[in-house]
């Protein structure tokens, strides 16, 4: 069902839904990002429409929503363990088409790859989404290459338009909700991007030989390893383990997990001293192979979803597209 | 030829080695001014004067060979400048009213730098707003962080951009970048616990390295700016030295304050024969002593609760 909403109608709407989820959307940091007096777009907690950012893109993306960036999984003290408790409420998520195909990435890595994981799953359990409607492509979106565009398992979408909302509803108490507010009824589709000025090709014939070839170097002096582009990467699932003892009470600990970064040092660290992919060239292939190579294999689609946002933060201007655009030629140089 | 050369320097003219010609000295607050005044000064210069412009080392600029009998068709042609750059003038089309307290400089700041804790500029301007003119020979100068590329430590007034880091500690991943570049390029001031960073209050300098290395927005800047002001630097054939620490964490506000009562400092306690009516304060505070500076410095000042106050404060320098 579709509806024109204004901004007291879909807040009243958000105030209803704040009794049962944490409403997480793009929102202004102000003066919160790396340079001084520097805004930060990214995901908090929301009690109104008018916090959320609808013309910029989320410099980091909702995942942290349902993959905390640290996660306490337990607490231990002597004999004792207890488990941590799951969020109070449910959450609400809004995000974009790209982010919303990462989200099947997310259930690839943390529900279909062995056994289920049990601190995902009961979050992931009580989620709903919201769709932000596209009007534009960004800088960096290739998302029309990934096929990650246009998406449809969403229970409401939003496409803002000045004061107004249009929404696109398929949950039935919330369409109800919007009748009994008396919202207007049109036909509401939510807004697609069906090009972008950055197109991405991944060659058919790929192979791990691409590996041998010299595009990596490149990056061995380019890159500085800071993995931004893991950290505000929507697929990137990758966790360290940390086990903590108190400072003032050493007998009282717990466990959580934390996000690490294939980019970063001590990623490859094991036990006996050894570590592997020291150069930052064999980390960046390592990653652009994972994001549009090896997921493929293992899950039927590329992990990468051109959202754009690791060229977008990538302190050195490295492009994740433009390298994934030299691999046609890297596997014609592998080839011969 | 009559001319009255107190009054012409006061008017931010020159006597020049070059009898009959003079310079018009122009300051830009802050150093950063919009291209189009540029080409008023050319037109100046090459009108008035013999076409040539020199740039400053207090970020201003000098239009040198320009006879005495045009000054007041400079002053006239400056005024479109003066306008723009929102200096404080007694009388239109009169040129400057003053040339003791000198450009306010600043490095370029956040309006470009990626280090710079705030809009270098915009302070250089409200400081010039606050003090010019006045013949008091005052010399301000901002940065926008503990680098120094302003090298603010050479003026009486040294005020060089902080932010004290905030820590989200759940937003880190642990990586270490805070700490080794800290450790590399700053004080030290970090140091691991548990997987995430400690900061050591008492020696962040306030450079934001770690919030510019963060890679997560686990460090962030604080919403309230803060500043380190040094005091008393300066050069000269007497006793040049370094500005030494007076107040660390302070805000614009006290900044302001404490330059303004300096001035009154100095006209209570200014060597009443000295050369040009002009002092540097540094030998003023020399004669008075620290503490009684100090006392008509913090006169009526309220300090932010977690400013540093060194006292006392001794300098060295060179002496001849």
């Amino acid at each position: 069902m579709g509806f024109h909403v204004n901004e007291s109608q879909f807040d009243a709407w958000l105030t209803e839904q704040r009794k049962t989820y944490d409403i997480y959307a793009p929102m202004r940091y102000a003066g919160g990002n790396t340079f001084s007096d520097v805004d930060c777009i990214r995901y908090g907690k929301v009690s109104s429409i008018s916090e959320i950012v609808f013309d910029k893109k989320s410099e980091y993306s909702f995942k942290e929503v349902l993959s905390p960036i640290s996660q306490t999984l337990f607490f231990f003290t002597e004999n004792e363990k207890k488990e941590a408790d799951p969020p109070k409420k449910g959450a609400i998520i809004f995000l974009r088409s790209c982010d919303l195909h990462a989200l099947k990435r997310l259930d690839d890595m943390y529900l279909r790859n062995g056994p289920e994981d049990y601190y995902y799953k009961r979050i992931r359990d009580n989620i709903k989404i919201v769709l932000i409607g596209c009007k534009q492509s960004f800088e960096n979106c290739f998302c029309v290459s990934m096929g990650t565009n246009i998406s449809e398992n969403y229970d409401m979408s939003v496409n803002a338009q000045g004061s107004t909302y249009a929404i696109n509803c398929k949950d039935n108490a919330w369409n109800q909700f919007f009748l009994d507010l008396g919202a207007s009824r049109h036909l509401v589709v939510p807004d697609q991007v069906h090009e972008n000025p950055v197109k991405v090709h991944i060659p058919e014939n790929l192979t791990p030989d691409v590996a041998r070839a010299s595009m990596w170097e490149q990056y061995n002096k380019r890159c500085i390893n800071c993995g931004r582009c893991n950290f505000v990467c929507p697929s990137c699932t990758c966790f360290a383990m940390q086990d903590i003892h108190y400072c003032d009470n050493a007998n009282v600990g717990e466990r959580r997990r934390v996000w690490s970064s294939c980019m970063v040092d001590k990623f490859t660290d094991v036990a006996g001293g050894g570590s592997y992919r020291k150069k930052n060239g064999e980390r960046m292939r390592f990653k652009v192979l994972h994001k549009v190579y090896s997921h493929k294999k293992r899950h039927g689609c590329h992990m990468c979803v051109g959202c754009g946002r690791c060229d977008d933060i990538c302190p050195e201007y490295i492009s994740f597209s433009h390298c994934v655009n030299q691999l046609e030629n890297a596997m014609k140089e592998v080839s011969t | 030829m009559d001319i009255n050369t107190a009054k012409l320097k006061k008017n931010a003219f020159r006597v020049t080695k070059e009898r009959g010609l003079t310079a018009s000295r122009i300051r830009v607050p802050g150093g950063h001014l919009e291209a189009k005044y540029l080409g008023v000064l050319q037109h100046i210069a090459e009108e008035y004067g013999n076409g040539t412009i020199h740039i400053t080392s207090r970020q201003g600029f000098e239009i040198p060979g320009i006879p005495f009998d045009k000054m007041d068709a400079v002053n006239e042609a400056l005024q479109g400048i003066i306008e723009g750059l929102e200096i404080n003038q007694e009388a239109k089309n009169e040129g400057y009213p003053a040339a003791g307290t000198r450009n306010i400089t600043a490095c370029i700041g956040n309006r470009v730098c990626p280090y710079a804790c705030y809009d270098t500029t915009a302070l250089a301007k409200r400081i010039e707003k606050a003090v010019f003119p006045n013949d008091l020979h005052f010399k301000i100068a901002v940065t926008g962080c503990p680098n120094d590329c302003g090298k603010v430590r050479m003026h009486d007034f040294g005020i060089m951009g902080m932010t004290e880091p905030q820590l989200d500690p759940n937003r880190c991943i642990s990586c270490g970048a805070c700490v080794k570049k800290c450790e590399k390029k700053s004080v030290g001031a970090l140091t691991m616990q548990n997987y995430r960073p400690i900061r050591d209050a008492h020696k962040c300098i306030g450079c934001g390295e770690c919030v510019i290395n963060c890679p997560n927005r686990a460090w962030t800047r604080s919403e309230q700016k803060y500043y380190r002001l040094t005091l008393l630097g300066r050069t000269g054939k007497k006793n040049p030295r370094m500005g030494e620490d007076f107040i660390k964490w302070v805000d614009e506000e006290t900044i302001i304050k404490i330059i303004l009562n300096t001035y009154d400092y100095v006209k209570e306690y200014i060597d009443p024969n000295a050369p040009g009516g002009k002092e540097h304060i540094g030998y003023i505070v020399d004669r008075t002593g620290f503490e009684e500076f100090k006392r008509w410095a913090l006169k009526d000042v309220v300090l932010p609760e977690n400013a540093e106050v060194m006292t006392p404060v001794y300098w060295k320098g060179i002496k001849y």
